[in-house]
């Protein structure tokens, strides 16, 4: 099979990557977020970005969904999606997921409805006024209930979770909509000892069928689950690697670690 | 909570109830409803439909509007034209155009007329313009990503321009007076008791109508994508929404219940003019969305007719003190009762549960 053969839709990854992130540069106010960042993930791969507060690996975020446009430099999703181009939605189509620092799930919805409204369907005015979840769909939204161990609290307002009960729902949420690259931003971020490492489980059980990008400044958490460990400071890349040498690293002891 | 059983209810009631108590009852009977009654409670639904168009697009998606007059007028104005167009020459001049045309010593009728003296004509106009205005409005300002009160003081802005522009004699619709001395509906007098009631069995009709839709649309998964949208947009779109599309659907399909609202109040009341399009007029909408509870239809319906209970009641016992009024209440409910009267009523009954089963 060849690149032609590949519908548009499709993500392109013959490549064996599946995000491609060049040169890219945002500024705020003369400030740069990002500076001239380059990172490259593979199909399959679970990356851990860490870096000081304010090094932006938020705003690369913001730019992978469209969120924030570039001033300069180039994204892509595959080989074919050009992120820069693409609106939010077309992006979540294509197949990139959100976690958000701050988590957001919808308050005033139940848990069900919370996941109702993020499984992967057609998810246009029509269908949304006229189809009512299949029995198929409730069933996946049940198993997803299971994982993220909320099964008990499934009727009750998102609003009356605690913090990480709302990071697991929101890690749910992505879930069952179901992407190839999922990006989550600090997922640990109020959860129990227990939960984090449960979380790192599900995380691990994810690589391979899905590409995922997680932030964390939680090093137990990091170091339990990274397999290539990526270093931002100051909107550039610092350093790549694995843990071990990473965390040997000369500039990241001084930057980060050794704080 | 029970309030769409209570609000089906009192529809139905109004339906079917009030003109058989006026029909079968002896007009000696408590119970009887007298005919004027019947144009009076049929300006109430049509605020009540104005109010559950407000509550869709407001209440429900979080975007407030405050131009809504506009298409309210839009609809009363399309409705006045054709009225205008079957006086025929039975007008104070005894032309064949409108009187206002002729006062001001027009010899033709404006092209913008044309059509209206037909009824089908005038219909497609009612259902079609208010939407397809809001549509186009909704497109660029949606696309734009124009948001909270930079969306509600540009809506302000349109039906201040528009009010302006119909004050004006030479636009053409009658400017400060507007349109009125009606004489008849499809052949049928306006003064007749029996054209009073049918107005009226229409009106509760439409507005029951409406009321079923609004509700199969909340209850639907596009309800909750709506208020989704309302609560945290950016997450509706990360997951996979258009939301772009759902809001111009329910900002279009608002003005299009709004338009038929004023096109059913403009015969019932006899008059529309410009000051309709006050900006007050639109706030006041809003108002009644607020006072009866954000989010609920039943209290949206609730809302307008209480509001508007008191400013009849204010009009006649102590007119200067009505916008006083209205002020206060706004700030009061905004302030203590953000969920408005339904919020209100919805905790007086969870209380009693919690009474029953302590
Ligand atoms: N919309 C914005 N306007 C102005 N400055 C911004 C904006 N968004 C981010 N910044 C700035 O860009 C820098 C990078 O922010 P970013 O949120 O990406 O950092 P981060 O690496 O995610 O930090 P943290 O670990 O605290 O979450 C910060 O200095 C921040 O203040
Ligand atoms: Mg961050």
């Amino acid at each position: 099979m060849t690149g032609a053969h590949i519908k548009d839709d499709l993500v392109d990854t013959t490549h064996g990557c599946i995000l491609y992130l060049e040169e890219i540069t945002v500024s705020f106010d003369g400030f740069k977020a990002l500076n001239g960042l380059n990172l490259y993930i593979d199909e399959g791969e679970l990356r851990c970005i860490i870096g000081p507060n304010g090094a932006g690996k938020t705003t690369m975020m913001d730019v992978i969904t469209g969120k924030t446009r570039p001033d300069y430099g180039t994204a892509f999703f595959g080989q074919n999606h050009d992120l820069t181009q693409m609106t939010e939605y077309e992006i979540s189509h294509a197949g990139i997921g959100r976690k958000f620092q701050k988590p957001t799930v919808f308050l005033n919805h139940t848990v069900f409805e919370n996941l109702e409204l993020a499984l992967h369907a057609k998810k246009d005015v029509w269908h949304s006024l006229t189809k009512s979840l299949t029995g198929e769909q409730k069933e996946i939204i049940e198993d997803d209930l299971e994982t993220i161990g909320l099964k008990e609290q499934k009727n009750l307002r998102a609003g009356l979770l605690s913090h990480g009960q709302k990071q697991w729902l929101e890690i749910g949420m992505l879930l069952v909509q179901d992407p190839k690259l999922l990006l989550i931003d600090e997922p640990v971020a109020g959860m129990t000892h227990q939960e984090t490492e449960h979380t790192a489980e599900l995380l691990k059980s994810l690589a391979g069928k899905h590409s995922i990008v997680v932030v964390e400044h939680e090093m137990d958490f990091i170091r339990s689950i990274a397999n290539r460990v990526t270093v931002l400071h100051e909107g550039s890349l610092l350093a790549e690697g694995k843990m071990e040498d990473v965390q040997n690293d000369q500039k990241v002891i001084e930057v980060y670690l050794g704080s | 909570m029970k309030g769409w059983l209570f609000i089906f209810g009192l529809l139905a009631i109004s339906t079917v109830l009030l003109p058989l108590l006026n029909l079968w009852v002896p007009e000696e009977s408590n119970f009887h409803i007298p005919d004027y009654m019947f144009p009076l409670i049929g300006k109430y639904l049509c605020y009540a439909l104005v109010a559950l168009a407000m509550d869709l697009i407001w209440g429900y998606t979080g975007i407030l509007s405050l131009g809504h007059g506009v298409f309210f007028s839009m609809g009363g104005y399309a409705m006045g034209m054709y009225l205008m167009r079957s006086i025929g020459k039975e007008g104070v001049y005894k032309s064949d155009l409108p009187d206002f045309m002729v006062f001001l010593d027009w010899k033709e009728l404006p092209w913008y007329w044309y059509g209206f003296d037909n009824f089908i004509f005038t219909l497609l106009v009612i259902l079609i313009l208010p939407g397809l205005l809001a549509f186009t409005f909704g497109y660029f300002a949606f696309k734009s990503r124009i948001k909270g009160v930079y969306f509600a003081i540009i809506t302000q802005a349109m039906t201040f321009a528009l009010m302006l522009l119909f004050f004006r004699n030479n636009t053409g619709f009658g400017g400060n007076n507007g349109l009125t001395d009606f004489k008849r509906i499809l052949g049928y007098s306006l003064q007749d008791p029996s054209t009073k009631m049918s107005l009226y069995i229409i009106t509760a009709f439409v507005l029951f109508s409406s009321y079923v839709l609004g509700r199969y649309i909340v209850l639907s998964k596009l309800g909750r994508v709506l208020t989704a949208i309302r609560d945290a947009e950016s997450r509706v779109m990360f997951s996979g929404y258009n939301t772009i599309h759902y809001k111009l659907f329910i900002w279009t399909l608002s003005a299009f219940l709004c338009g038929i609202a004023g096109a059913l109040y403009v015969p019932q009341v006899g008059i529309i003019n410009p000051s309709e399009m006050q900006p007050a007029n639109s706030i006041e909408m809003a108002i009644w969305v607020a006072v009866g509870g954000r989010g609920t239809l039943s209290g949206a319906l609730v809302g307008a007719g209480l509001v508007n209970g008191a400013k009849s009641w204010f009009t006649v016992a102590a007119p200067d003190y009505w916008l006083y009024f209205l002020g206060a209440l706004f700030i009061v409910v905004t302030l203590f009762f953000p969920k408005g009267f339904a919020g209100i009523f919805t905790k007086l009954l969870s209380k009693d549960k919690w009474r029953e089963s302590a």
